[in-house]
């Protein structure tokens, strides 16, 4: 087994992601993909890539659902059934189960920033982890045999070969709808923090108790087009254009 | 315990090359990381205009598109019959003089005998100027099936549309109203604005009848019938009118709504404007009762004009026209709720909402500005509410009116081009009168020449139609006829049906660049295989008899070529946007970029354009060749650089004259290229700050205009809410203006060329049973595909890997359907089988899937089993390209018979559950070969595996 660190700096890097916005366009997706598959550990392969059964390790995924809320607004022959585009990566929790269930130490949570890793040297791909992991965040990579997961672009964030604006995650950096926010949870004077505080960030799962660093931000509250003011017709405007070719004369006097 | 040593700060590549990514038609900028002359890692630039940083899953993922098995590897030779993708490899010195063979004879003796197409093409500047100085008529690009709808109807509205033309104020407005898909038309501007504007707490309305993607973070979503959109938005200008809420000094000012409409009926001119001996529009002063110029200073024109002149002639304003028409209760919104399927609550919220923002929320920007007649203004008054529509509305045989009805809106509540409101991006607004006439009548067409002037262009009556003394269609797709009059884009579309069917006349040649025509770019794909494989009976040849295709990659209409001229991956390749051509400006600044070779090709394949350069060359075609006739351009980029319009004019408006220091207009500058790579690939030019809006009427801006060498003279526009065009088509029809329509075309004439929007049943409606086929079937763009690309690429395949349909929950309910069920989906033209998902998120009589995912067994070098070819389908095969059979026994195109727009949205369907059986998505063909020495896709990919720490 493998311990969470001892003493901590209260430093919680980690993302904030707007599903107001989240249109679900897979940028994200695939920046990841190509950003990890040169970078920190083993290349994230691709199983048959042009063959009838694909499929590949991603470290970020989008999920999307149908959802009928309750007492919704219903717009003619349309319902309003929503869709929820649900973008999920390793939330980097602080009580990681993931971490602790290790039986090699490969797994574990950095006590700097506490960014979640895999030590792929040690990783002998037992799956424990991602077995644990209550959210599914983790993937094996089928060719390399280790347990591939989100690393923040740890190799990204302190890049001093990289310009300040580009020391975020591939993620953050891809996002055309400004739906992905990273920063520093532990500090509550973060932009992060105060986008949480402002909007009702959420957890996802609270019950799982694993304390997740990431926060989930809810649509914001929408109103009905039939509840706007309704508009007030010409006075005069009683029958065919006659009443507006007077209003249209008054009008233009006026002008 | 001790945290294991991780290298934070390796670089991440040995260089960046900036260039423009080619994933979709957007036209990002990227940075191109390589590493060990491989491709590391591809990110948006945060300079370029277009993308500001950002980059979507397809730009992303362009490393998997340029190393792609599907790949072509050498100039292609048919072995085998058309369709068998049997092929031996030849050398480029074989493959050009066999072209060479193939089209001299036929520009010297009826160069109408090759049509040209081109499909996807950001280099359309060049390729018309190549089919031009062929001399063919027969040239056009994609539009015709894309959105011609929607670039016509603003052209002639407004001078300019959505997207490449214009779009929505987004820092400013807030109200934006999106109609139908737009996922790959200004892709990551439109995700990067909508973020914005929600971010600023305004409101974002979908009309769509499927809630995905954008509309999926929409504050409200009308789930509205297909096909309706023109409907909805007549009913909001029916409540503009009747609480008047409408902008009544923007009409006066900048709008053509105080011109004196004719009333005559029986006469050449009745529904025309009254003009002056000099065909000056005429207006009436308000103050003086005069009759004046309507570009005359110093007047108020009157909106209220009912009057008969000196000279006896009775007139009305158009605005007493448009009142009286869409005051009628027809348009009230307990009147069309129904059709729509929009309540006439949300109707009237929409409209309420749509006035509120406009005229309460009102923009005063303390910017003065001097309009066109000289009248100097100390503010810019906004009334931010903003559109965008793309294929939604424009794929419908009422598209153009219904795009029409939209720019109309826009302009009542003043939103042209004003702060907050939708901005034009240069080179536009650019006036309907300012684009050419086409050409390709037979006086225009002359063995052995060029052809007289510009194919494309915008007809201003019927005498610029391309038809001869008996009203027959002069060109091969049958555009700028009285079938399709205002087909500003061409029609694609018809070329094979018309050129297997010899009507007007046979081809020679069919050279087609990057059309995947024998799949999912053609309406009726079997019956398109069919015709591209017939022969004629007679003689044993193909009734197309010579097939020239250019492409990339192994796609499904490579099989059906005869020459295939492999091209370049995008990364590998020069190319021009060029403000010639299709632009990619901003509202604030004029913008144009390349492409240039980030790697060399490891294939034996060039660049289309070059090739094409070259051919050209090899013809002698004018402007392609010096006196001596020698080549003028070594390559596309020698081309670039040299060629000129005219003088001072080329394909790029950056560093020009030997200084680089000329924009818009100077000399050739050797160092040209050089200079924008150093810039990032791309060059602005920012508009002043007192020319950045009401562009169509400032002073300023029109001198930018002509600084920047879009025009030579100001060319303002006054929005033509009444389409005097569209008026002379009708005279036509009636027999009281000349050119007399055929007899056959006078009735259609009548009731779709209103010279004021109006909307009627999309033809396919009114065609079929409704009963028999009770429900519509859509597609929708994937955000993260673009048209049949998208799959030979392993990342993007993996989100998208099959379509199923998507049924909404009633449907499913009545006929027991649940996930995973087969189907039989009908239409009145054929049949499908396919797989099906439930969905609620739609309209009830809706069912949709996913564009271009299907594809043919073995094209694009996936596995013939891959789940693209047996459970991937397309609506195409439901789609004909011809309407059912009418009284008459006339089968009149499946078009929008206005702009030839191919109505692929307008499709009617049955659905029944499918027998258990073989799970195999039908119609199924047999599978393509390989082509040529395509190798054996790699079975497992570790992408940068040398690269892992």
């Amino acid at each position: 087994m493998t311990s969470l660190p001892q003493t901590r700096s209260a430093k919680k890097l980690g993302l904030v992601i707007d599903l107001d916005v989240c249109v679900g366009c897979h940028a994200c997706v695939i920046s990841c993909k190509e950003w990890n598959t040169g970078a920190y550990g083993n290349a994230l392969s691709d199983q048959h890539p042009y063959g009838d059964d694909v499929s590949g390790t991603f470290l970020n995924r989008i999920h999307s659902f149908e959802v009928v809320p309750d007492g919704g607004q219903v717009i003619g022959e349309a319902g309003d059934a929503r869709v929820v585009h649900f973008p999920k990566s390793c939330l980097h929790c602080e009580d990681a189960p993931c971490v602790t269930v290790c039986p090699t130490g490969a797994s574990y949570k950095r006590a700097e920033d506490g960014i979640v890793l895999v030590d792929e040297d040690k990783c002998i791909g037992c799956g424990l982890c991602a077995w644990s992991c209550a959210y599914g965040a983790r993937e094996m990579d089928l060719a390399a045999g280790v347990m591939k997961k989100c690393t923040l672009c740890v190799d990204r964030i302190y890049n001093e070969t990289l310009q300040q604006e580009d020391r975020v995650p591939s993620c953050v950096r891809t996002c055309p709808a400004n739906a992905r926010h990273y920063g520093d949870l532990g500090d509550p004077a973060s932009e992060v923090s105060v986008m949480v505080a402002e909007r009702g960030g959420f957890d996802l799962m609270p019950e799982q108790e694993t304390r997740p660093t990431n926060k989930y931000l809810p649509p914001r509250a929408r109103t009905s087009l039939a509840s706007a003011a309704p508009m007030i017709p010409l006075a005069e405007n009683t029958e065919g254009a006659r009443g507006f070719f007077a209003w249209l004369d008054k009008t233009l006097d006026r002008i | 315990m001790t945290e294991p040593y991780i290298a934070l700060s390796e670089p991440v590549g040995d260089t960046i090359a900036k260039t423009t990514c080619y994933m979709c038609a957007c036209r990002c900028g990227i940075n191109v990381h390589l590493k060990d002359g491989k491709v590391r890692y591809i990110e948006g630039n945060r300079d370029h205009p277009i993308n500001k940083g950002v980059l979507c899953a397809k730009g992303s993922a362009g490393i998997m598109q340029h190393y792609s098995p599907a790949r072509l590897r050498a100039p292609l030779l048919r072995t085998g019959p058309r369709g068998s993708g049997e092929f031996k490899e030849i050398s480029w010195k074989e493959a050009l003089s066999l072209a060479v063979d193939w089209l001299q004879p036929v520009r010297e003796t009826a160069p109408q005998k090759l049509a040209f197409f081109t499909g996807r093409d950001q280099s359309q500047a060049l390729t018309s100027f190549w089919a031009q100085n062929f001399g063919t008529p027969n040239y056009a690009a994609h539009g015709g099936f894309c959105s011609v709808n929607m670039a016509a109807a603003g052209i002639y509205t407004i001078g300019g549309a959505f997207w490449e033309f214009g779009a929505p104020d987004w820092d400013k407005t807030k109200l934006f109203v999106l109609f139908g898909v737009a996922e790959d038309h200004d892709s990551n501007p439109i995700k990067m604005g909508i973020s914005k504007l929600k971010q600023n707490g305004a409101r974002f309305v979908s009309v769509n009848p499927v809630r995905t993607g954008y509309s999926a973070v929409a504050d409200n979503w009308i789930g509205i019938r297909p096909g309706t959109d023109g409907l909805l938005i007549l009913a909001i200008i029916h409540e503009l009118f009747r609480n008047g809420q409408i902008d009544l000094d923007y009409l006066q000012r900048y709008t053509n709504a105080p011109w004196l409409v004719i009333d005559d009926e029986g006469k050449e001119d009745h529904g025309l404007f009254l003009r002056d001996d000099l065909g000056k529009a005429l207006v009436r002063d308000r103050k003086t009762g005069a009759l004046v110029r309507f570009d005359e200073p110093g007047h108020v024109a009157d909106l209220n004009a009912d009057f008969t002149t000196d000279a006896g002639r009775k007139v009305r304003s158009v605005l007493r026209l448009m009142a009286e028409k869409y005051l009628d209760p027809q348009y009230a919104p307990d009147a069309v709720s129904a059709e729509t399927g929009v309540s006439a609550a949300t109707i009237k919220g929409l409209a309420a909402e749509i006035a509120r923002v406009a005229f309460e929320e009102e923009i005063i920007l303390k910017q003065p500005w001097t309009d066109m007649k000289g009248e100097q203004h100390d503010v810019m008054i906004g009334r931010p509410v903003t559109f965008h529509a793309m294929r939604g509305i424009s794929a419908h045989s009422n598209g153009f009116q219904s795009a029409r009805a939209l720019h109309v809106l826009q302009t009542i509540i003043g939103s042209i081009d004003c702060p907050g409101g939708y901005r034009y991006k240069p080179p536009y607004p650019k006036p309907a009168t300012a684009h050419p006439r086409p050409h390709g009548r037979a006086e225009h067409v002359t063995p052995g020449k060029p052809l007289a002037g510009p194919h494309l262009g915008y007809p201003l009556g019927p005498e610029d139609l391309l038809v001869d003394a008996d009203g027959k269609p002069q060109r091969i797709d049958k555009a700028f006829s009285w079938e399709a009059p205002l087909s500003a884009h061409g029609m694609m579309h018809m070329v094979i049906a018309n050129a297997h069917a010899g009507d007007p006349y046979p081809v020679d040649v069919l050279f087609l660049y990057m059309a995947n025509m024998a799949w999912n770019s053609s309406m009726n794909t079997r019956g398109t295989i069919k015709m591209l494989e017939a022969r004629d009976e007679a003689t044993g040849e193909y009734k197309i008899p010579k097939i020239i295709y250019s492409d990339a990659y192994s796609s499904e209409m490579v099989a059906y070529a005869d020459l295939v001229l492999p091209d370049t991956t995008y990364l590998e390749r020069h190319d021009c946007i060029s403000l010639l051509d299709r632009p990619i400006s901003e509202p604030e600044a004029a913008c144009d970029a390349i492409r240039w070779p980030v790697l060399e090709p490891d294939r034996n394949v060039r660049g289309f354009q070059s090739v094409l350069i070259d051919l050209g060359a090899r013809l002698k075609l004018p402007g392609f060749v010096n006196e001596q006739g020698g080549a003028l351009y070594k390559d596309y980029a020698d081309y670039i650089v040299n060629h000129q319009r005219k003088p001072g004019i080329g394909p790029l408006s950056g560093w020009r004259d030997a200084d680089g220091a000329g924009e818009g207009r100077g000399t050739p500058n050797p160092d040209q290229l050089k200079n924008y790579i150093d810039n990032g690939a791309f060059w602005m030019k920012h508009i002043p700050e007192e020319a950045l809006y009401f562009k169509h009427h400032n002073a300023a801006y029109q001198q930018f205009a002509i600084d920047t060498g879009f025009f030579d003279t100001p060319q303002p526009v006054t929005i033509q809410l009444y389409v005097e065009t569209l008026q002379k088509f009708r005279l036509s029809a009636l027999g009281t203006r000349k050119p007399v329509a055929p007899e056959q075309y006078r009735q259609r004439l009548l009731e779709c060329f209103d010279p004021l929007p109006l909307w009627y049943r999309p033809f396919e409606e009114q065609g079929v049973d409704t009963k028999a086929f009770p429900y519509h079937a859509i597609t929708q763009r994937p955000m993260a595909m673009y048209h049949s690309w998208g799959s030979q690429n392993a990342w993007l395949r993996q989100i998208h890997t099959k379509n199923p349909l998507y049924v909404p929950g009633g449907i499913c309910d009545e006929l027991d359907l649940k996930d995973g069920d087969w189907v039989w989906v009908t239409s009145h033209h054929g049949r499908i089988k396919c797989e099906i998902a439930r969905t609620d998120a739609v309209n009830g009589r809706t069912m949709w899937t996913w564009n271009a995912i299907g594809k043919r067994s073995g094209a694009w070098a996936l596995d013939k089993n891959a789940p693209e070819a047996t459970k991937g389908f397309l609506l195409n095969h439901l789609i004909h390209e011809l309407l059912p059979p009418k009284a008459d026994g006339m089968r009149w195109s499946n078009s929008d018979p206005i702009t030839g727009q191919a109505a692929w949205y307008d499709l009617r369907v049955q659905i029944e559950k499918a027998e258990a059986g073989e799970a195999l998505s039908e119609p199924h063909f047999s599978t393509l070969h390989r082509p040529g020495s395509q190798p054996e896709p790699a079975d497992q990919l570790r992408y940068g595996q040398e690269w892992a720490k």
